[in-house]
């Protein structure tokens, strides 16, 4: 069979040849690894004496057989870990919701470590009524539930070049998604009154990079909100505790944690994430700047190279993982070629707009290397481009904003490696 | 039990007038307009805060520096990591250098090549520096160090220049018109499509470069994790 036939075709070949496929693995049980003791026909350890009760463990972790699941870090990437970067495991993830301890972080100046007690939301400026609230009174406010992905500009911002990084978890573990709980930003600013000539928002976390940021006042009234949960518990210490502000589909160094402080103004103010960083520099020495919205994207987190195929040819299953900052993902298409032939993925859970999107594509490889692709359409009509076509435009040094297409090169021995492709 | 006309009066009378009540309540809420949760910071609260200045200068606060009184504090807390020159140790940012390198393979972003505004300068020293004490030099330390980086970066030449909230939002720097707003809507308008590709969309493609050959990854191996097929 060709690796090239359409997802329908493949498995109805390899449900025929399904017979055959479970004889194989029948006659290798060893295959699987492990400790035969605790395998058919013997009874496992487990089940001849009793585990531990219940409250042992108050706050639940995962099992000890998954302890490579976890945030990593590039060392060479910073100078120092209290302004760095660390990388979700995408590799290992499915559906849409990232665990909190799984988030990716970047921090200006380490975690702060923030006791809500002390802590306090100030808003002044262009307004009628500054306030300031306690965390306490901004749970007093009605609630919003939303689920959003959060990516960083610079995902994906070291492989302008070429391919760099062998791992989905470095190549584009500057994301996550959960869900948050908080006050709509809009909810907030009504209560404090903003004036007719208070166009902008000053941002400002409380940490000690003390990170502040300007915000349109059309983006702060129309989906933002001032969270204090994610996925149903308090937001974690790197993450923003007590609250941060969450920015639906823009970039995420504008979703200011251990928010502090919103000031009302009539002008942007320029800072420094906003003109030395997150500033695109395109060929011609001009920079774009305020590039706020995450375009679409799209990647396979499995197979890659982290999440090598290790059942060798048969059915085998992509799942990756697509987004849009501009709203809701429309389809996904597969390529086992490098992008000549494409084939529509399935999209498996929610589509909601400016989250995460979970896709697959199930297929029967014969074992022949892939290089395998994915790429987005969402809502508004936009295809995620190639790499070639966004260094077309953009050249190698915009750091920012690379939304191309990922090439896996999958080896006829099921390993996978990060390659650019022509 | 009676059912008495007067007690019949009474229910509704009760029912007239607090069904009305009841719904007020609840419609000043729905218009947003106001929970009364919350109270005014006090203009000490709002001061001690309010440290944000922007490029015409609103937000900078009274005080003055110069470059030489500048050049002694950078020596003591800042060279470390930014060097002498501003040059950057190691992976720490660099803060001058850099003039027309923005077209050039590798561009160097300083404080002069590339930053619009002086204003930026202040507000992100004054709210980040020095790195690990943020916020702990006076008003007239941080106009002294900005105007030493500024010196760095040949924008102000003079070591006895003094820089004060009087002159900071005069400074022209280099590279003010060096920014375009995001054009991507127009600019990158050709990724817009109706309906994707999805047969013989380019020719055959070949493998060009790896990730492998390269070799920064981070590798698991090193503390006994394993990685890769087993």
């Amino acid at each position: 069979m060709s690796k090239m036939d359409s997802p329908r075709q493949s498995r109805r070949s390899f449900l025929a040849a399904g017979a055959g496929v479970a004889a194989s693995v029948l006659a290798k049980p060893a295959l699987a690894g492990g400790n035969p003791a605790n395998q058919p026909p013997n009874v496992p350890e487990w089940t001849k004496s009793l585990g531990e009760g219940v409250a042992v463990r108050p706050y639940g972790k995962p099992s000890k057989f998954e302890k490579d699941v976890v945030r990593r870090d590039v060392e060479w990437l910073t100078a120092s870990r209290e302004s760095s970067v660390s990388f979700t495991p995408l590799h290992e993830l499915e559906g849409i919701i990232t665990p909190n301890g799984l988030c990716f972080e970047r921090h200006h100046g380490g975690i702060a470590e923030i006791d809500p007690a002390d802590h306090r939301l100030m808003i002044h400026g262009l307004v009628e009524r500054p306030l300031i609230l306690t965390l306490e009174e901004l749970k007093r406010y009605p609630r919003v539930n939303r689920i959003h992905f959060m990516e960083c500009a610079a995902n994906s911002g070291m492989e302008w070049r070429g391919a760099q990084l062998n791992g989905c978890q470095f190549t584009h573990g500057m994301i996550h998604c959960v869900q948050y709980t908080g006050v709509s930003l809009r909810t907030l600013l009504e209560e404090a009154g903003v004036k007719t000539n208070g166009k902008w928002l000053l941002v400002e976390g409380a940490d000690a990079a003390a990170m502040d940021r300007s915000l349109p006042i059309e983006k702060a009234l129309d989906d933002c909100i001032i969270a204090y949960k994610m996925n149903g518990e308090a937001l974690y210490p790197e993450q923003g505790y007590p609250m941060r502000l969450v920015v639906p589909g823009w970039q995420g160094n504008l979703w200011v944690k251990w928010l502090r402080r919103i000031k009302v103004g009539d002008q942007p103010w320029h800072t420094r994430e906003e003109t030395s960083k997150y500033t695109d520099l395109m060929p011609n020495g001009k920079a774009r700047r305020f590039t706020w919205s995450m375009d679409a994207k799209s990647v396979i987190t499995s197979p890659s190279p982290q999440a090598p195929i290790k059942h060798g040819k048969g059915f085998t299953i992509v799942s990756g993982l697509a987004w849009s900052g501009n709203g809701k993902v429309k389809r996904v298409d597969v390529s086992l070629d490098g992008g000549r032939n494409w084939w529509p993925a399935r999209l498996d859970g929610p589509v909601l707009d400016k989250a995460l999107t979970r896709f697959y594509y199930e297929f029967n490889w014969n074992g022949e290397p892939l290089l395998l692709q994915s790429r987005v359409q969402d809502e508004t009509g936009y295809v995620q481009p190639s790499k070639a076509e966004l260094r077309k435009i953009r050249g190698v040094n915009s750091i920012y904003h690379n939304n191309g297409i990922q090439t896996w090169h999958v080896q006829a021995n099921g390993e996978v490696e990060n390659v650019e492709v022509a | 039990m009676s059912k008495s006309p007067k007690f019949i009066a009474t229910a509704l009378i009760a029912c007239l007038f607090g069904a009305p009540a009841f719904a007020q309540q609840k419609s000043e809420v729905k218009a947003g307009l106001r929970y009364h949760i919350g109270r005014a910071p006090t203009a000490d609260e709002i001061r001690g805060w309010d440290i944000d200045v922007r490029p015409d200068g609103q937000g900078l606060p009274e005080g003055k520096g110069t470059v030489a009184q500048g050049e002694k504090l950078f020596m003591d807390n800042c060279s470390t990591c930014h060097g002498e020159f501003g040059e950057g140790n190691g992976r720490w940012p660099v803060l001058a250098g850099g003039k027309n390198s923005l077209t050039s393979d590798n561009p160097v972003k300083t404080v002069g090549s590339y930053w619009p505004y002086a204003s930026t300068v202040f507000d992100y020293v004054r709210h980040a520096m020095p790195y690990g004490n943020a916020e702990s030099f006076s008003v007239n330390e941080y106009y002294a160090l900005v105007a030493y980086v500024l010196y760095l970066n040949d924008i102000v030449t003079d070591q006895n220049f003094e820089l004060t909230n009087k002159n900071l939002a005069a400074i022209k720097m280099p590279n003010e018109q060096g920014f375009v707003m995001d054009d991507r809507a127009t600019s990158e308008k050709s990724f817009w499509q109706k309906d994707p590709c999805m047969k013989d969309c380019i020719a055959p493609v070949k493998i060009t470069g790896r990730a492998a050959v390269i070799d920064v990854t981070p590798e698991d191996g090193k503390d006994g994790k394993p990685r890769g097929v087993e």
